[in-house]
């Protein structure tokens, strides 16, 4: 049932990157085209995604003290607002706005079988496990 | 151009909503896709399992919709200098930046967490600022 349940998760997800239209590069890079050939598109997106999460998490932290499979929730803990965190996100919105790809638009894209979401992969892997062995723990 | 679509998104976004939901529920983990990967890349963690099963079934989902003969639109205007440079920037803007859309943007800002409003914010801003520059100033794409 626990690995069910991670199917789940992961199917609800690639499908839901796939229908939003999150997949498609050329609709991230329009709904930031607010100068040019703008899709709003994507603020439904995230507008779902955080409703639905919003109760969602509600419903569960509410009714339960633990999750089904593990003992515990794991929530994260920090609340600093630091350099990392803004320098970080800073240079993600650069790359996600020149490939067009950002990490959850990008794995559920493989299953396309298209070349580019194959070179992103692999230059974000190198990037993060990159940042990851070198660069100690995130901010 | 690609063709306004609210209810799609709507319910594409309703569908990775219930994602986070479920992995909450069952595993008590935030559905972000930057911790995901990153506890595969070596070193290693531990429960590294349950992260595979649910990136597998992320990449595996399209082909299921294919089955049920639904393809999305996908065309990616960017050339491979800006796939390679955007990816090396993705990767270590999400480490150190703690997460992207989906784990600061849907699980964050569901949960009001100030870190994951000040780094939505700031990739919203900076992708903009990109995409501008590469299309108005430099006239590509």
């Amino acid at each position: 049932m626990r690995w069910l349940s991670l199917v789940v998760a992961g199917l609800l997800f690639g499908a839901g990157i796939a229908i939003s239209g999150m997949i498609n590069p050329a609709k991230v890079f329009n709904f930031f085209d607010v100068a040019g050939s703008w899709d709003p598109s994507l603020a439904f997106v995230m507008a779902g995604g955080v409703l639905t999460a919003l109760v969602g998490y509600r419903l569960i932290f509410k009714s339960r003290a633990e999750p089904l499979f593990d003992t515990r929730f794991h929530l994260p803990e920090r609340t600093k607002i630091n350099f990392a965190l803004v320098a970080g996100s800073a240079l993600f919105g650069i790359g996600w706005g020149l490939a067009g790809f950002c990490p959850g638009g990008a794995i559920p894209a493989l299953g396309l079988g298209q070349p580019q979401a194959f070179v992103f992969v692999a230059a974000m892997l190198v990037g993060l496990g990159g940042a990851k062995w070198l660069g100690g723990k995130p901010g | 151009m690609t063709e306004f679509t609210p209810l799609m998104s709507l319910l594409g976004g309703v569908l990775i909503g219930l994602s986070a939901v479920v992995l909450m529920f069952a595993q008590g983990r935030i559905a972000g896709i930057t911790g995901l990967v990153a506890g595969l890349l070596p070193p290693v963690v531990a429960d590294w399992g349950w992260r595979l099963v649910f990136l597998v079934c992320a990449a595996v989902a399209p082909l299921i919709l294919a089955v049920f003969k639904f393809v999305p639109d996908f065309e990616v205007p960017a050339n491979t200098a800006q796939l390679v440079a955007g990816g090396l920037l993705v990767g270590v803007g999400v480490y150190f930046g703690n997460g992207c859309p989906s784990g600061h943007g849907i699980c964050g800002l569901s949960r009001f967490s100030m870190r994951s409003v000040v780094a939505v914010l700031t990739f919203m801003a900076t992708a903009g600022i990109t995409v501008f520059v590469t299309r108005h100033v430099l006239g590509a794409g």
